[in-house]
């Protein structure tokens, strides 16, 4: 079971804000998901090596040619908001 | 026959052969598409966004070159000349909108296109509309679509599947000859059972990711969308090949090849040994019996009982693996660089403020629960137990794979458990919603190539399309599509019900 204040600890890791109602729903929705996904607890896998990722690719390597990236202003087209020709963002108070 | 009754591979070959127009085929399909968005009361809503006329060519810009591909043909003999092609909404297409179905991402126009759609384009084909998917594909539904919800064609009170929905209801409807779709647990192949066309997730890694908006990097893969068998195997075969772009991406081991095949002969298939205790319901299991029975009169030895030990698993695991890759790609949605931003005083203020309130407003509810149930996972504490765990699982079920593919050529099953459900009907319990892609997660999880194809119908009434894949193993999509293609041919299917008027 996920309380209310370790559905705060993770949302707050992820850099989400929650209303009450949500943390609420959400503590519910959590813990009923992982209930189900806690089974694979059950099976016996210490000998077992873990897979992220079934691409049997070693070594993927081009060439180091130089290639043209995005131009300064293309880059910057879609930002909420510019300046200096970069993008500009709140001070991080901390 | 009319423009609408051709196939795509048909429509492009009489538009080569110079019978066919390609900008009135383009016209035919632009108007059903804009006169059904139209049509106020009930709107499949198929489209995020529609083409006004056929687009010209577009030039590659040079920071989109070197993506593998690059082909080019003469004047007129582009093997996809002129035939319109809808792409599911999370494909970057340069210029025109590509949101993934997220309000985060709301009128974004990207500076790139997606290899797949770019290498397509180079083949001729056109871009008709981008279509509405669940947001950044997550769900088995397109309920979860800041756009509003599709309908399904055969009945609009039921969804259309998902996540690539928007894709599969334009091709059942006759919207577009095809589309283009991705899948990660099965948003094609469920889609296109629920809809009653022809799905197929390739290997992963024959198609490139790059300009892919990204849910599960390590399972995404895009694929086709199409009224039959053959129409998959051309789009594919125009879509794969290697990309230096994504360097997960090596191409097929050889060139796709359009099917042909009449006969199963020495086809050995597989059927698990879990399907009937897998809460299939009676209509859908009595089709996928009767396609055996076609499969065995076509020559195909029919073994049942297969097991896969840990398909049970599959989904557990998957509910893991996904949400902890979605919730570290999603982390760059931050109102910085494109997309919304949030606005109000502490948001105006402080960055985090910003990061917090643009997620809160931006993201829909479903992608909120991956983005917690992701981050939870991936934790301090929980890491092992879940992540760790939930990739020993994943070694298990490849290696399960291997050992059903020493017996049998291809596994095949129902693709969905149901029919098309009633809009609404999975939305209050998530992990109901999650059991939809039952069938289908196990072979995402092992990388392998998996294709649905409809054979027949079930259920109240009428009846509703029924789903039958085939799965084989990584690379097999040749042998993989001439199998389908026999079926296909001896099922004989006919969809023309779900055509809009």
């Amino acid at each position: 079971m996920i309380g209310k204040d370790e559905v705060l600890h993770v949302a707050r890791l992820a850099r989400l804000h929650l209303t009450p109602e949500e943390v609420e729903a959400m503590s519910g929705e959590l813990s009923g998901v992982l209930e189900h996904v806690e089974r694979i607890a059950e099976l016996d896998l210490s000998e077992v090596s873990p897979t992220a990722h079934v691409a049997q690719i070693t070594g993927a390597l081009r060439d180091d040619e130089p290639r043209p990236s995005l131009p300064l202003a293309t880059a910057l087209a879609d930002a909420p908001a510019v300046s200096d020709d970069g993008f500009l963002v709140p001070s991080p108070q901390a | 026959m009319s423009i609408g009754d051709l196939s795509a591979a048909a429509a492009a070959e009489a538009v080569r052969a110079g019978e066919l127009d390609a900008g009135e085929l383009f016209a035919h399909y632009r108007d059903r598409a804009a006169g059904e968005e139209a049509s106020a009361e009930c709107s499949l809503n198929c489209f995020a966004w529609l083409g006004d006329s056929a687009p010209e060519a577009q030039p590659a810009e040079p920071w989109e070159t070197g993506g593998g591909g690059d082909a080019s043909y003469e004047p007129g003999a582009a093997p996809l000349a002129g035939v319109p092609l809808a792409v599911k909404d999370l494909f970057c297409t340069r210029g025109v909108p590509s949101q993934s179905g997220s309000q985060i991402l709301a009128g974004y126009r990207p500076p790139y296109s997606a290899t797949a759609v770019r290498r397509l384009w180079d083949a001729g084909a056109t871009l008709l509309g981008k279509t509405n998917q669940d947001e950044f594909a997550m769900g088995s539904s397109t309920e979860n679509c800041a756009f509003g919800p599709v309908l399904n064609p055969w009945d609009r009170t039921r969804v259309p599947g998902g996540s690539s929905g928007g894709s599969a209801a334009a091709v059942a409807a006759g919207l577009a000859p095809w589309a283009l779709g991705t899948d990660t647990g099965g948003s094609i192949r469920q889609p296109a059972a629920l809809c009653g066309i022809v799905g197929l997730k390739p290997t992963y890694g024959a198609v490139s990711r790059y300009g892919m908006i990204a849910f599960a990097s390590s399972l995404d893969q895009a694929g086709p969308l199409t009224r039959d068998v053959r129409d998959a195997a051309l789009m594919l075969r125009h879509m794969a090949g290697r990309d230096p772009l994504d360097a997960t991406c090596t191409g097929t081991r050889e060139e796709v090849r359009l099917p042909s095949a009449e006969d199963l002969a020495g086809v050995r298939l597989g059927v698990p040994a879990d399907i009937e205790g897998a809460g299939v319901e009676a209509g859908v299991l009595a089709e996928f019996e009767r396609s055996l029975a076609l499969a065995a009169e076509l020559g195909a030895e029919v073994r049942t009982g297969v097991t896969l030990p840990h398909a049970a698993h599959a989904l557990s695991a998957y509910y893991v693996i996904a949400p902890a890759e979605a919730s570290s790609n999603l982390a760059r949605y931050d109102g910085v660089r494109y997309g919304i931003r949030a606005g109000g005083e502490d948001a105006e203020r402080d960055l985090v403020a910003m990061y917090t309130a643009t997620r809160r407003d931006g993201f829909g509810a479903e992608v909120k629960r991956r983005i917690m149930l992701g981050t939870y996972v991936l934790s301090a504490g929980y890491y092992d137990a879940y992540y760790g765990q939930a990739q020993r699982v994943r070694t298990m079920i490849v290696e399960d794979f291997r050992r059903a593919f020493e017996e049998v050529d291809f596994i095949v099953s129902p693709t969905s458990a149901e029919v098309a459900f009633g809009l609404g009907a999975k939305t209050a319990d998530p992990w109901s919603m999650y059991l939809n892609d039952y069938f289908t997660v196990p072979m995402s999880l092992a990388g392998i190539p998996a294709i649905s194809i409809p054979c027949g119908l079930a259920g109240e009434g009428e009846g509703l399309p029924v789903g039958l894949q085939i799965a084989g193993p990584a690379f097999s999509e040749n042998r993989l599509l001439e199998v389908a293609h026999a079926l296909e041919l001896a099922l004989g299917f006919d969809g023309a019900r779900a055509r809009v008027a």
